[in-house]
């Protein structure tokens, strides 16, 4: 599945510069690994040394919030949308 | 759209600067890594949080140096991130520390007090003291436009207080809230905007805006600054009860940043020798519809399980909290506790807090009462205690939560004996 990953600017610089990646996987934990073996640096700032998301980096994958899913395991379909976003704050 | 244009779109826009004061540098949370002054609110190197770093052998004042200060935030100005003199909204803070003997009865403790930002100037809610200091971040920085994600209290004041500083002010807010947010907004007139979805969805766009834009957000890329000057409503409690601390403290929780920063704002004081007493015991308030912190406290653990929020608190409806694990760990090191309650119990809340005090507060605050209500019945809050109740917002701005429970007023025509005959029936 061919996926577009988009990244706050705060982790461009770790990914080549780019915000905005395409990449490929079953799950939001394939599509993850696929970006973080282009770019080692990005992949230690998405995802625990148990290869799991932190608590304070969300995804959401077509708008919808992972941890409502399978996290990691959650199936990407093709062409999806994949947004990382820094944990929310209070309003 | 041609491809310049397109371009354009996409890129991040700086805007000019003005001058104003200048700022604390930022720390990371998690990492420790040290940031300059921006608008940014996450650490590069591992996207924790980031707070300001105060310099440890600053001067600090004494207790007669600030009483002698004016009665607003910044007479705290040592313990806030804005170095040297702020420069906008000069005159919020300083509410009143109301002690309730009747509602200290009804809980069953031996005293309590009201700690009133129902009446905070500008907007009525505790978002008047962050903003203050969010917005004087933004002019340091040299940002002509702010903004925020909001349930309403924080749209309130960071409209009101965007109007007076003649900054632009773009505020996202969900479609559904009360009317009287929408139009405590409106009224000072910025960029309103209504968004299909949950409050967790409106501050996820808000990440990307305030990416995009390059506007200071003062929720997301300013939230660095903009959390600390919810310490300032500690040390108002700690000097207004005479420069010594309760026993218990009990807050409404949405983010968790305000419970996470009165724990810090005590320990603070303790820190330069300006308080005596024990830390408080922090106690954290939320509705029984939307409760993920208090869920962590009673389960356990380090990471919050989002929840989609179903309650008539709104202006704590927040089923994602950026520093939820951050406040379930000041809970249980203080020695505190959590409760949560439903929408009926909050509507007596307010009610008990109105008839006891003669305050009238929203729906957090009636949160807030009834947990502290829950938490005294189940002996969490002691006969022996000292209780500070942390009322964060104006009843006015939530008149529909309460509205159906109340009695509709008798309708009479203007002659004495229609009077007469409600007296004689309301004995």
């Amino acid at each position: 599945m061919s996926v577009t990953l988009r990244l706050p600017t705060v982790l461009a610089k770790a990914a080549g510069g780019q915000t905005v990646h395409q990449a490929k996987g079953a799950t939001v934990g394939d599509v993850v690994a696929d970006l973080a073996t282009k770019y080692p640096e990005l992949g230690t700032r998405l995802r625990d040394d148990k290869g799991q998301p932190y608590p304070y980096v969300i995804f959401y994958l077509d708008d919808e919030d992972i941890r409502f899913q399978k996290g990691f395991q959650t199936p990407v379909p093709d062409g999806a949308e994949i947004v990382v976003v820094p944990a929310i704050a209070g309003g | 759209m041609t491809p310049s244009a397109a371009a354009a779109l996409h890129a991040p826009r700086a805007e000019r600067p003005v001058p104003g004061p200048a700022l604390s540098p930022l720390t990371c949370r998690l990492c420790g890594a040290q940031h300059a002054p921006a608008a940014a609110a996450v650490c590069e190197q591992c996207l924790g949080p980031l707070e300001p770093a105060y310099d440890p052998v600053r001067r600090l004042p004494g207790r007669e140096e600030i009483a002698a200060r004016p009665r607003s935030i910044w007479r705290y100005r040592e313990w806030l991130p804005i170095l040297g003199a702020p420069v906008l909204s000069l005159d919020t803070g300083f509410t009143p520390l109301l002690e309730a003997p009747a509602l200290a009865k009804a809980l069953g403790v031996r005293r309590a007090w009201v700690k009133n930002d129902a009446v905070s100037h500008p907007s009525l809610s505790f978002k008047d003291r962050v903003v203050a200091v969010a917005l004087n971040a933004a002019r340091g920085l040299g940002l002509r436009t702010v903004g925020c994600a909001s349930t309403g209290n924080l749209a309130n004041a960071v409209a009101a207080q965007a109007a007076r500083a003649g900054l632009a002010a773009w505020i996202f807010v969900p479609e559904d809230l009360e009317v009287g947010k929408i139009v405590g907004t409106a009224v000072y007139g910025p960029n309103l905007v209504r968004v299909r979805g949950t409050y967790d969805d409106v501050n996820r766009l808000c990440n990307q805006v305030a990416d995009r834009f390059g506007w200071g957000i003062v929720n997301v890329n300013l939230r660095g600054y903009y959390g600390e000057g919810s310490k300032t409503m500690a040390f108002e409690i700690a000097e207004q009860l005479g420069w010594r601390l309760p026993d218990a403290v009990i807050a409404p929780m949405a983010g968790g940043s305000l419970l996470t920063k009165l724990d810090k704002g005590f320990s603070e004081l303790s820190a330069a020798s300006l308080v005596d007493g024990e830390h408080p015991r922090m106690y954290g308030a939320q509705a029984s519809g939307c409760a993920p912190i208090v869920n962590l406290v009673e389960k356990g653990g380090e990471a919050i399980e989002p929840v989609v929020p179903r309650t008539i608190a709104r202006s704590i409806a927040i089923g994602n909290p950026a520093d939820g694990r951050f406040a379930a760990k000041a809970i249980r090191t203080s020695g505190g506790g959590a409760a949560a309650v439903t929408d009926g119990e909050l509507v007596e809340g307010i009610r008990l807090l109105a008839r006891t005090t003669g305050v009238f507060t929203e729906t957090a605050g009636g949160v807030t009462v009834a947990a502290a209500a829950k938490l005294a019945r189940e002996g969490k809050l002691r006969a022996a205690d000292e209780v500070v109740l942390c009322i964060t917002g104006n009843g006015l701005k939530t008149v529909e939560a309460v509205q159906p429970a109340l009695g509709a007023a008798p309708v009479i025509d203007p002659r004495l004996r229609e009077v007469a005959a409600l007296v004689t029936a309301a004995h």
